[in-house]
């Protein structure tokens, strides 16, 4: 089977999405409906994609416990746990050891 | 044997890569995504030899061509993140992350060249507008991206606006996505476009096929009953979650908004971009002059004012893939110490006036302003307000760049003020007298995490691999 038809599946916030290989996090997002992950810092509003090609960093998730990925970069693997980035989170010291 | 650094796999830089060997140099091409091509041939890894969306892709043949030279001539490195380039040596040194992006264990790798060649390209530019922050409004590059790569649809009713030759194809993308396109809306007004577009027009002669597309884009917008506005805009989006309406006005030939001609348009998503900006990280770290206009200067050989370092494609001048290609292949060449094509010379002469003329029709125009409130987010990442702005410089009257941006923090947040940089450097000149600071130099060309420097610093020599000649 080519890599175009094989399905991966996110936890995303503790939900299953199902997405399609090859995909990135914010597509497989995208694809199922969601339009905002992130809530900022400040005034805790929403927001999910923006530029699209990694360059305004609005979509970061936190992937398998690194925190600010940007989705629209990073590729969806399977298994992939998918946590949204909020104000809570704010001064943590994520993934540094 | 010549080695040469080809920084970025779009049209110019696979150009320059496969010239350069042609030319007999050892090549590596470098590139942060996980395929080749660049933002114009965007596509997902799996679809290299069918892409998903063939109709969205332009010269997909030459694509191919390029690719299949530079994979049996080149080194490829893909999801290598260039995040400096030190040049305080007599050959200088490129550092790279290389693996999955924003990972916490790549591969630290350094380069020491002859020649590097920075074929970085450009990124959308969008204008700041109350709402512009809620989600479902993009850059028209991120509807184009997520259209070609991922076959998808950013929402049913979209809104396509801003400035430029771009939000044709943007459109269109939208559309053979499966959205309905209530509308195109370029800022500029028909006597803007024609004075840009229209005198001595036989010179774009050899452009011909920049008029052939653009004649393409517009009959699709026809096929798919997509009007296409000039001298309107959207002035502001409405919605609590996401976007859910836009208010869309008339501008007058400064783009500030006609008052009572404003309409309310109901949409679930609105691709926005007034313009492109070149990515001068890697050009500024290494020294490269720029011109007034802010794009890399090179002389005829592509050469950059430091040498060792070549540019080609758009961070020399916005003038889309035909003119990358030709500059790409002049510029490998030449890094490659080859006396450059004179074919491709021509190409490129043909190309030249063409930013010109983009800038002439479709540039941004000062009046803009007009549409913001004192609540509109200028910088998104550190939520900084145009009315916060305004009275920092109101009551600093003196303050430079640097001093707003501490003072307000405007710019300061994880983006490095890629997205707000020039918008709150126009404000600042809005306000008062132009000051020279530009947001252009980055100490690090990509966020880097603190561990990876750590192991950059420390690691072994099997894990940190120099490549010399």
């Amino acid at each position: 089977m080519s890599e175009r038809e094989e399905r991966v599946e996110l936890t995303v916030d503790g939900e299953t999405i199902a997405g399609r290989a090859g995909q990135s996090i914010a597509g497989v997002l995208l694809a199922a409906g969601r339009t905002h992950w992130r809530s900022t810092a400040a005034g805790g509003r929403p927001r999910g994609l923006f530029c699209g090609i990694g360059v305004c960093f609005d979509c970061i998730v936190t992937v398998n416990g690194v925190r600010d990925v940007r989705a629209c970069q990073r590729r969806a693997h399977d298994g992939d746990v998918v946590l949204v980035q909020g104000p809570q989170d704010e001064g943590r010291a994520g993934e540094e050891p | 044997m010549t080695h040469v650094v080809v920084v970025g796999a779009g049209p110019a830089g696979l150009a320059a890569a496969a010239a350069a060997a042609e030319a007999g140099a050892r090549v590596t091409l470098l590139d942060g995504a996980e395929h080749l091509g660049g933002q114009f041939w965007r596509h997902a890894r799996a679809d290299d030899d069918a892409p998903r969306a063939p109709r969205l892709q332009h010269a997909w043949s030459r694509y191919r061509a390029l690719r299949d030279a530079v994979r049996r001539e080149c080194e490829v490195v893909l999801g290598a993140s260039v995040w400096a380039i030190d040049v305080s040596g007599e050959r200088a040194v490129l550092h790279a992350l290389v693996g999955e992006a924003d990972g916490r264990a790549r591969e630290p790798r350094s380069w020491r060249p002859d020649a590097v060649v920075l074929a970085t390209g450009a990124h959308d530019r969008t204008l700041p507008f109350p709402g512009w922050d809620l989600p479902g409004v993009v850059t028209a590059g991120a509807a184009q991206a997520y259209a070609k790569a991922e076959g998808i649809a950013l929402g049913r009713r979209v809104v396509v606006a801003g400035a430029g030759p771009f939000l044709l194809p943007a459109a269109v993308s939208a559309a053979t996505a499966g959205s309905r396109v209530v509308g195109v809306y370029e800022a500029n007004p028909l006597r803007t476009l024609a004075s840009g577009w229209l005198p001595r027009a036989w010179r774009l002669a050899g452009a011909w096929r920049k008029g052939i597309e653009a004649a393409g884009y517009l009959a699709d917008l026809a096929r798919h009953r997509i009007p296409y506005r000039v001298g309107t805009a959207v002035v502001a989006a409405h919605g609590r979650e996401r976007v859910e309406a836009v208010t869309i006005a008339a501008l007058d030939a400064t783009w500030r908004p006609v008052a009572g001609s404003e309409r309310v348009v109901e949409t679930d998503a609105v691709c926005v971009s007034h313009g492109f900006l070149p990515r001068l990280e890697l050009p500024v770290a290494a020294g490269c002059a720029l011109s007034a206009e802010r794009f890399v200067v090179v002389d005829e050989d592509q050469r950059t004012s430091v040498p060792g370092f070549w540019a080609a494609g758009e961070i020399t001048g916005i003038a889309g893939a035909d003119a990358a290609i030709a500059e790409g292949r002049v510029a490998g060449a030449s890094a490659a110490g080859a006396v450059p094509d004179p074919r491709a010379l021509r190409m490129r002469a043909r190309h030249g006036r063409f930013a010109e003329r983009m800038h002439a029709a479709h540039g941004i125009r000062g009046g803009w302003t007009a549409w913001l409130t004192d609540e509109t987010v200028v910088c998104r990442c550190e939520e900084v307000s145009y009315g916060r702005l305004v009275a920092t410089l109101r009551h600093a009257p003196d303050a430079g760049l640097r001093s707003l941006k501490l003072a307000t923090r405007a710019g300061l947040g994880i983006c490095q003020a890629r997205v707000c940089g020039r918008t709150v450097e126009e404000l600042i000149v809005a306000e008062r007298a132009p000051g020279d600071a530009t947001s252009d130099a980055r100490p690090l060309a990509i966020p880097v995490r603190l561990a990876e420097l750590a192991l950059g610093e420390d690691a072994t020599p099997s894990q940190r691999k120099e490549h010399d000649v």
